[in-house]
């Protein structure tokens, strides 16, 4: 082993240690806050559990609410930081190191948050194995659990898999951190010494992995978009839903990562890790999406509406009327606002990019709910009613505080993953300066073998 | 119901055997259909044979066991799976005679169990293009032979029997609800919360009447396999004043509203029947004659709870209608 080296990996593991021990007064306060909005959430789900989905604003026509929105927008940031990931590693991105952590981490914790919100929508928990003990594999369904567990497997292997070299680091360079701290980056480094063959290994089943993980986002996001556009619903059934849901997740998840690379260049205060280049790199990535999803939108709406066929002319009724602003919001302010704030050299800053990412991200959260609840409501035959909440949805505080909760359950274990590993990949570091060696002084590399 | 059977005992006989014997078309149908219907079941004959008077005159002899056992016996939901054995059931709704009574609806949520708003048979006013006229819609559960429902259950809880029923046994239901988004025909009901009549236990549970239904989970008109097993007609078909609901077997291509039987090949012929939004491809079992030469004009159907009339207000007529009683008073 290289002396070097391993004095600039106790260098590293020094420099990012205070990221993982003692939190600020703020960052408890946080983490307090956090914990209150998930309880809050879990009170909701136990009156939900005791009183029924009758507490929800769901009702006949609208059987699926804003937890199926969410499911879709979780499973749709992990499939596209799968994705986003999986490219990164694949083609060996040059400035993939400071961000590809903040992703893997992205794609876990959605792929973990979001099922819960299928779950919300269950009328029967308890039932829940039925799923296993009666499978019906002709459903949509047990595709999607089948697709669904399978890419968070195959996600979980991944993250892990990248987390190995730098719980090594941290084995080796802890003496100070408490003794659970180093038992656990003990048994996690499994015995990894960063020795040649090792490292090489280790590079090949990561690289296949993250192949690996590229199929197995489309496959889950694909599948969950089948879940609408295989009914007949005339809001649904259409031949381009799978990939304008893909396109669709790909825009939210840039969008998420670039509002996390903000939020954690900021905190940590990494400027000189997480660089404008990396927010212009992502923006311009966000750009063509944003159009490729306009795109998309566009087509999805025009053809609807230029062949007006009764349903469909019902449904851009209901779109265009009751859902004026929304409809305004998600597909002409959510699209429009980050293409011209990405497309112009002049105004792309870190700040007007992040701003972009957060328009392209509430917009598409609302361009799924206008997906799911303005089609339930406009079904084949007139809803004829008297009962409000039979004929319009709208969601209860149960649903909200459940919603809120998702979201704080994700931010908080993003918060505790980032306190057990340093947000930007050690070992990574490592890897990019020998690399540099390598190129640079081509005697010394080879004088060492 | 269970306290209404005995009672009728001697009528359910007749009936038993009306609905195989009323066409009269063939005279060992009647026969059939009790050898149908027995053949199901592994028998352990008594031996006593009971002499038995149809309606057109001949008698046949059938084991004492086998009548009194159908009306009687709880179908499980396991035994609610197979279907009546050599049916296919068919529904024709004539809209010319439909005055909006609800007798049908009233009389379905009695049978079922329901509550005020929970209806299996909805009544729909329908107005296809603004020029039309509207038109009462009694819409059931079209029982499809491309059930969209039963191909999107991930547990088989609804499934296709092969007399054509389409059914949910809601023990086996998780409440996933995608039956009911992909329902085209708005046919399903989600139980969204506990109510008191779910903890009945006076009646055992069957998929074959729906009751009890269970908190969290789908149920929809099921075609009154009950009452089918003993040769009755479906709850609503008996009680409509009108005869609007005709009920009966494909096979034997015989339908019946109670009063009169017909062919169902000639009255779907002679009347232009045709099935609700034929274009998606889910078959349905349920046939509409159109409201032509109508028997009763549309306000005839204004006639109703102030509740219930309020659900059709987007309807022009309705409209009308209101603002009239309105001016008068």
């Amino acid at each position: 082993m290289d002396g070097d080296i391993v004095s600039r990996k106790r260098e590293l593991v020094k420099e990012f240690s205070p990221m993982l021990g003692k939190s600020s007064p703020f960052s408890k306060i946080w983490i307090g806050f956090l914990i209150v909005v998930i309880l809050v959430g879990l009170v909701a789900f136990v009156l939900q559990v005791i009183k029924g989905h009758e507490i929800t604003g769901m009702r006949d026509n609208v059987v699926w609410g804003i937890y199926i929105i969410n499911f879709i927008f979780f499973v749709c940031l992990s499939y596209s930081g799968a994705f986003i990931s999986g490219i990164l590693h694949f083609f060996k991105t040059p400035w993939k190191n400071s961000v590809s952590r903040i992703v893997e981490i992205i794609t876990v914790l959605s792929l973990i948050v979001g099922p819960i919100f299928i779950l919300l929508c269950i009328g029967r928990l308890d039932r829940l194995h039925y799923l296993f003990i009666y499978p019906r594999i002709q459903s949509p369904i047990t595709w999607d659990i089948i697709a669904i567990l399978t890419d968070l497997i195959g996600c979980f292997i991944y993250l892990y898999l990248t987390f190995i070299p730098d719980f090594a680091m941290l084995r080796d360079n802890s003496e100070d951190a408490p003794s659970w701290r180093q038992k656990l980056y003990k048994t996690l480094a499994i015995g990894y010494q960063d020795t040649l063959t090792q490292r090489e290994t280790l590079h090949k089943i990561t690289r296949t992995m993250s192949a690996m993980i590229i199929v197995l986002a489309i496959v889950a996001y694909t599948v969950l978009a089948w879940i609408f556009s295989l009914t007949l619903q005339p809001g649904w059934n259409s031949t381009i839903f799978a990939p304008y849901f893909i396109v669709a997740g790909l825009y939210s998840g840039v969008g998420v990562i670039i509002i996390s690379m903000f939020l954690i260049r900021k905190y940590f205060k990494l400027d000189h890790y997480i660089r404008k280049i990396h927010f212009i790199g992502a923006g311009i990535v966000l750009l063509v999406i944003s159009l490729l999803f306009g795109y998309f939108t566009f087509s999805e709406y025009f053809s609807r509406w230029f062949s007006h066929k009764i349903q469909d002319t019902n449904l851009l009724n209901t779109l265009f009327n009751k859902y004026f602003w929304e409809f305004i919001l998600a597909n002409y302010i959510g699209v429009l606002v980050p293409i011209v704030i990405l497309f112009f050299k002049k105004f792309r800053t870190i700040k007007s990019i992040t701003f972009a990412a957060v328009i392209a991200v509430l917009g598409l959260w609302l361009n799924r709910y206008l997906i799911v609840v303005p089609t339930l409501e406009t079904p084949y035959l007139p809803i004829q009613d008297t009962r409000p909440e039979f004929i319009h949805y709208s969601a209860t505080w149960i649903e909200w505080a459940l919603s809120f909760a998702g979201i704080a359950a994700f931010v908080l274990f993003f918060i505790l993953i980032m306190k057990l590993v340093p947000i930007i990949p050690m070992s990574g570091i490592i890897d990019y300066e020998r690399e540099q060696k390598r190129h640079h002084k081509p005697l010394i590399q080879n004088q060492k073998k | 119901m269970a306290g209404i059977k005995p009672k009728n005992n001697s009528s359910n006989r007749r009936k038993f055997l009306k609905l195989g014997l009323m066409s009269s078309v063939t005279a060992v149908t009647g026969a059939s259909l009790l050898a149908n219907l027995a053949s199901e079941e592994e028998l352990k004959s008594s031996g006593e044979k009971i002499k038995l008077l149809t309606p057109d005159g001949k008698i046949v002899e059938v084991d004492a066991d086998n009548i009194n056992k159908y009306p009687e016996a709880h179908i499980t939901p396991a035994e609610s799976r197979k279907g009546i054995p050599n049916r296919k059931f068919v529904m024709v709704i004539d809209l010319a005679r439909c005055k909006n009574a609800r007798n049908c609806v009233e009389s379905c949520q009695k049978a079922h169990n329901l509550d005020y708003h929970e209806e299996f048979m909805k009544i729909q006013l329908i107005q296809d293009n603004e020029e039309a006229s509207p038109y009462w819609f009694p819409k059931p559960c079209f029982h499809c032979d491309e059930p969209p429902c039963v191909t999107v259950c991930p547990t088989g809880a609804t499934f296709k029997r092969d007399d054509g029923i389409v059914l949910i046994d809601n023990d086996r239901c998780i409440g996933c609800k995608f039956c009911i988004t992909s329902c085209p025909y708005s046919a399903r009901q989600f139980n969204w919360g506990h109510k008191d009549k779910f903890d009945r236990t006076d009646q055992p549970y069957s998929p074959e009447t729906s009751v009890p239904a269970a908190e969290g989970t789908v149920m929809k008109c099921d075609f009154c396999p009950d009452l089918l097993r003993q040769g009755k007609l479906p709850h609503c078909a008996k009680a409509c004043p009108m005869g609007v609901i005709y009920f009966g077997d494909k096979n034997e291509d015989i339908v019946t509203n109670g009063e009169e039987t017909v062919r169902f090949s000639e009255l779907i012929k002679d009347r232009a029947g045709y099935r609700h939004l034929e274009h998606l491809g889910t078959k349905p079992n349920v046939y509409y004659l159109p409201a032509v030469n109508r028997q009763f004009p549309l306000e005839r159907g204004f006639d109703v709870d102030e509740d219930i009339l309020e659900r059709y207000k987007d309807v022009p007529e309705v409209q009308d209608f209101k603002n009239q009683n309105k001016t008068k008073s």
